[in-house]
């Protein structure tokens, strides 16, 4: 097991060092730091000297070498946009975004093993087409749209209707002014940004796993059980949905990265102070640094999450361990 | 060995998983499986009708009222959009001040914004930029995807180990960053929209194409090509891709739902198609603020326009998936 995990994390450490490379090139092609100052009124001099000063005359190379020395020492620079230190800023927006995505991964796993499963034990019932019918609405429905829509049905519009004094669901941030930790409040505000967030992969990820369990129902193994008589829930639970789980996580590992990119519309949408929302802000300033490093800390994520899901799996499935 | 490969190891009949999240349902049983199309197929109506591969394949797709549905929608969609200029009541740029925004009525069937330009209009002159970088987007990326993966499958090795490496290179930055950012570099004129969208999405074709290519190479027919002396490019191009074809054709239709929301959401978030020209996306960020008030109906149109389109998108390419292999598709 351990040269297992270790053969992965040895695989992903060159993938993450060239596209942090790739990413840091990319990011000072297109944003230029000395912007600002060819517009003013130094001229060709004072942006020379900006650029020695920031080490922009040197081979991309070294300034990559450079920047990741920087990186790994927890160095990563200012926010050209707000002047804060780029570490803090991103640790504490990591630490909302976190909070969606583990949400949103518990709900959207639970509710796709349910789903997918009912499915597929009653295939062809009315269930099986109501849930099929929902999944292709959720699947082609954008992110963004929905939540927009789930602002105004599940937020605005009930208070109306029902004439309360609060939405019952909030739209901004996760927390009320002042209001800290779990609670009933913390619940409310989550529950619109987190279900905008999944419902592409909660419909995706049903299908799959209705899928999985077909074809594992379909096996000889589980055939052989219930001709020796095992009773058909038995059957289903400790042979049918272990073994279709196990192709879930594959599949959930691949849209973790779905996942960093959905929180750039919800965050928005929702006013959450998180990864999505500094990308927004940062992007749409053209703040060079904090995109850099912000690109290079969500791949590493990413990979962080994709060996864990590999782990996961190759503690599932023997077979694989063992290759 | 990618999680992908190891997958497909350890249970075949769970086949490639083809598809992202946003590109469609996930049915991942047919893809990489081969389907030869041999002149008997067991359709359980007699054997050797001698009917042309075409008739059944339009007779099993016909069968889907969904599907058809579904085409029926989207060529009258492409219809009235494509040909605004004949359907639009007004001008999509005409102001009306003085009229300002007004909900849904009888002279303006999807109300007008706050510059008093009529939405309706302005849905449909947008249709034609959302669908054409849509369809647009689908075709570019497929043929594109359809080369690289072909090249990568056949030839195998350095070529094959370059492509998957490639693809997984993108995986760890999140889709929506990377379009983003490169819209930022290369510009937002539409047609650089099209061209950086078809550049993220060439790798999903790509993948679908080489696992086809990979389960076809083995077979026997390919072999008596090679054994006649067939070059390696008219092996695939006259024997390998026309049994590809089917996947193929399913990728390249989801492409176009995964292109109008990406390019919708790009749009909304200010990044994609900017003003003046207008698609649904962008519709949407204008109407963003209008939540909760009467103008709420700017979210509606647009929003629903999205939906229904990529719905029936989604049934066009499920109908057609069934329609290629009926062996594969459990409804």
């Amino acid at each position: 097991m351990v040269s297992y995990v270790t053969r992965r994390v040895l695989l992903a450490i060159p993938v993450v060092l060239v596209a942090s490379f790739l990413l840091f090139v990319f990011v000072r092609a297109t944003f230029d730091p000395t912007a600002r100052l060819r517009e003013g009124r130094g001229g060709v001099a004072a942006v020379e000297h900006e650029r020695e000063r920031l080490g922009l005359d040197r081979p991309i190379v070294v300034q990559y070498g450079d920047w990741l020395g920087d990186f790994a020492r927890g160095d990563w620079g200012e926010s050209e946009r707000t002047r804060a230190d780029v570490f803090t800023t991103i640790r504490r927006a990591m630490w909302y975004t976190l909070q969606l995505i583990f949400w949103g991964v518990l709900l959207a796993a639970i509710i796709a093993v349910i789903v997918g499963v009912l499915s597929a034990i009653k295939q062809y019932s009315t269930l099986d087409h109501t849930f099929t019918a929902l999944a292709f609405v959720g699947l082609a429905l954008p992110p963004f749209f929905f939540g927009l829509m789930a602002i105004e049905f599940l937020g605005i519009r009930p208070k109306e209707w029902f004439d309360l004094s609060e939405p019952v669901f909030y739209s901004v941030g996760l927390h009320s002014a002042d209001r800290t930790g779990f609670d009933l409040d913390y619940l409310r505000h989550l529950a619109l940004p987190v279900l905008t967030l999944t419902v592409q992969i909660i419909a995706g990820w049903s299908r799959y796993q209705r899928a999985a369990m077909l074809d594992v129902m379909s096996a000889d193994y589980i055939r052989t059980a219930r001709a020796k008589g095992v009773p058909r829930r038995r059957v289903i639970w400790r042979h049918g949905l272990r073994n279709a789980l196990i192709p879930l996580v594959t599949v959930m590992a691949l849209d973790i990265g779905v996942l960093f990119g959905g929180v750039i519309v919800t965050e928005t949408i929702f006013s959450v102070p998180g990864m999505g929302r500094l990308f927004f802000d940062a992007l749409t300033a053209g703040d060079a640094t904090m995109l850099t490093a912000w690109t290079v800390v969500t791949a590493l994520f990413i990979v962080a999450f994709n060996l864990l899901a590999d782990v996961v799996y190759g503690w599932l499935d023997p077979r694989i361990r063992l290759s | 060995m990618s999680p992908d490969d190891e997958l497909r190891r350890a249970d075949p009949a769970l086949g490639d998983r083809t598809e992202q999240t946003g590109f469609g349902p996930t049915e991942l049983i047919p893809a990489a499986t081969a389907t030869l199309e041999s002149d008997r197929e067991p359709d359980g109506r007699g054997r050797g009708t001698g009917r042309s591969q075409l008739a059944r394949f339009r007779r099993r797709f016909l069968r889907h009222r969904l599907a058809v549905t579904a085409v029926v929608v989207l060529v009258g969609l492409a219809v009235v959009c494509f040909g605004a200029s004949w359907f639009a009541p007004y001008d999509p740029k005409t102001q009306d001040l003085l009229l300002g925004p007004v909900g849904p009525s009888g002279s303006h069937w999807f109300g007008t914004d706050d510059l008093g330009r009529d939405q309706l209009s302005r849905l449909l002159y947008a249709g034609r930029i959302s669908l054409g970088i849509g369809f647009a987007v689908a075709l570019l990326s497929t043929l594109l995807g359809t080369v690289v993966g072909a090249l990568a499958g056949y030839f195998g090795r350095a070529t094959d180990r370059t492509l998957m490496w490639v693809t997984d290179l993108f995986l760890v930055v999140p889709e929506l960053a990377i379009l983003a950012m490169a819209l930022k570099y290369f510009g937002q004129a539409n047609w650089t929209i099209m061209a950086v969208l078809a550049g993220l999405f060439w790798m999903y074709a790509a993948r679908v194409v080489r696992a086809q290519v990979l389960a076809l190479k083995e077979h026997e027919f390919i072999e008596a090509a090679r054994a006649a002396g067939a070059s390696p490019l008219r092996i695939v191009v006259r024997h390998i891709l026309p049994n590809a074809i089917g996947p193929i054709i399913v990728t390249a239709t989801l492409a176009v739902a995964g292109a109008i929301i990406a390019e919708s959401t790009l749009s909304f978030l200010g990044f994609g198609v900017q003003p003046p020209d207008t698609s649904w996306g962008n519709m949407l960020a204008n109407a963003e603020g209008s939540i909760g008030t009467d103008q709420a109906y700017l979210l509606y149109f647009p929003g629903l326009a999205i939906l229904l389109t990529v719905l029936a998108v989604n049934f066009l390419g499920d109908g057609l998936r069934d329609a290629f292999d009926p062996r594969s598709g459990r409804r």
